[in-house]
């Protein structure tokens, strides 16, 4: 155990570095895959074919795939990096917005539609349905399975510690490479850390789903 | 499907939605033709850069790749299934000195990274990296088929287990015979969703040097030379998600297959969609 006592800070800088990485991914997902899930149920044919594509190919791309991306063929196509921070968020938000604007979509199925119906019928434009009234019960509806994707995102995370990104799990290689007899002790330590993101957020989820369970 | 939410369009919307897709097609277009120029640039579409795919040692070695990912998929798909079922019994066990135990032991491997279980497999039990990758996929994934089966278990009727009591049959009987073949089938789709992670998650095996498809694609691109990532690394990209959308293709169509038998009377089960885990 000695080995995680020694280098707690190194630990706490990954785990700073995971939450950070996730955090804003996390953002940035939310926020395209909101628009991609907009633009799937919008008029317009162009940006429902373009939103149906985009989450078609994401959804079934490994997220390896898209790391390796960013982080090596794009930096060769002209697109340099200042660091590979950038690279992971750009892999960590394409891949999770494709998953957020299926759950969020699913959710726009939801809302009964005499919601949408009423809205209509006293004059509202369809920009003013989705953002006015049925965006804000989706989400709502939505929030267990969005709480689930941000706990695979904090996982998820993990892959950029094999791209030059030192986080929880770059540190935690590291680690393990530099203390080779205690690597058991090293890589728990690291899993700890996991845990203590993932775990609570869990909790998070499934309390949430209780509570919109009470009011449907 | 979606009209709910706009009225059918009249002459003037039509217009405006037609401008607007031709809008939305041209930023869309325009994007590409970004893209493909940058692209050209750098020489990406000459001729002999796509010429290695006339290669038979370049199709073998993709191929290898191929074998690897599939395999070490189909190994973990069916340990972990069976494994996953076995969890699910303890989870749901009548005895909490067995139900709280596995709990905790589930929370724990679902709310580990994937790649951190590969590693440590790797390192701790200085297996070879197949083992490791395996041992991984299979760890998580059956945890994660352990709850979508709990999961469908919960969503039978109440009588379902009661009348395998009454009519004599032992609790474990009941699991077996009556609710876990129900909840098997109605979880089918989720099940087969979570077939498509274990897949991607098999390009993890990149990160501890398994010799899978991107790993294959990086060993190309180091022996042959950089200039061809781009080649190998989009040809591996496409048949990657093109059998990623063959398995998701397979459990929309065993969706749709449920719910008409559904719908034709045999199991009035109101489908009740349970997202599979998202990795």
């Amino acid at each position: 155990m000695d080995v995680i006592i020694d280098n707690l800070p190194l630990y706490w800088e990954g785990f700073l570095r995971t939450l950070f990485l996730s955090a804003v991914s996390g953002v940035i997902a939310l926020l395209l895959g909101t628009v991609l899930a907009a633009a799937r149920v919008s008029p317009v044919a162009a940006l429902r074919g373009f939103s149906m594509t985009y989450v078609e190919i994401l959804r079934n791309t490994p997220l390896t795939i898209a790391f390796f991306f960013a982080a090596i063929v794009l930096p060769r196509l002209g697109v340099k990096f200042e660091q590979f921070e950038v690279a992971a968020i750009i892999a960590l938000s394409a891949y999770t917005a494709a998953f957020i604007a299926e759950a969020v979509r699913s959710g726009v199925n939801s809302v009964p539609v005499g919601q949408a119906e009423a809205a209509r019928s006293i004059g509202m434009k369809f920009g003013q349905v989705l953002s006015l009234i049925i965006l804000p019960q989706a989400l709502r509806t939505v929030i267990p399975p969005l709480i689930n994707i941000l706990i695979a995102l904090v996982k998820n995370s993990s892959v950029a510690g094999a791209f030059f990104v030192l986080e929880l799990f770059g540190y935690g290689r590291q680690l393990a490479n530099s203390n080779g007899d205690q690597v058991m002790a090293v890589l728990i330590g690291v899993a700890f850390f996991y845990l203590l993101i993932t775990v609570p957020l869990g909790i998070l989820a499934s309390t949430v789903e209780r509570k919109v369970a009470i009011v449907r | 499907m979606s009209s709910v939410l706009y009225d059918v369009p009249g002459p003037k919307a039509r217009r405006v939605s037609l401008i607007g897709s031709v809008v939305g097609s041209l930023l869309i277009l325009g994007l590409l033709a970004w893209i493909i120029s940058t692209l050209a640039q750098q020489g990406i579409f000459e001729g002999r850069r796509w010429a290695i795919f006339t290669r038979a040692d370049v199709w073998s070695l993709l191929g290898n790749g191929i074998g690897a990912t599939l395999s070490a998929a189909a190994v973990a798909a069916v340990i972990a299934f069976p494994l996953g079922l076995l969890l699910c019994l303890l989870r749901i066990s009548d005895l909490a000195a067995i139900r709280v135990p596995t709990r905790i032991v589930l929370e724990f491997l679902r709310g580990m990274p994937v790649v951190l279980m590969m590693f440590f497999v790797l390192l701790v039990f200085g297996t070879n990296q197949f083992i490791a990758v395996v041992a991984g996929l299979v760890l998580y994934n059956a945890a994660v088929f352990a709850e979508i089966i709990r999961a469908g278990i919960q969503s039978l009727p109440k009588g379902q287990r009661e009348a395998g009591l009454t009519i004599g049959l032992t609790s474990f009987q009941s699991r077996m015979v009556i609710e876990l073949p129900q909840a098997v089938r109605r979880m089918m789709p989720s099940l087969v969703a979570q077939l498509v992670v274990l897949l991607k998650d098999t390009s993890l095996g990149y990160i501890v040097a398994y010799g899978e498809l991107l790993r294959a694609v990086q060993v190309m691109a180091d022996f042959l030379g950089t200039q061809f990532l781009f080649p190998i690394f989009f040809v591996a990209a496409a048949i990657y998600i093109a059998i990623n959308i063959c398995v998701s293709r397979i459990a929309v169509w065993i969706e749709r297959r449920g719910s008409k038998k559904a719908a034709g009377g045999v199991a009035k089960a109101e489908p009740e969609p349970i997202e599979a885990e998202v990795k």
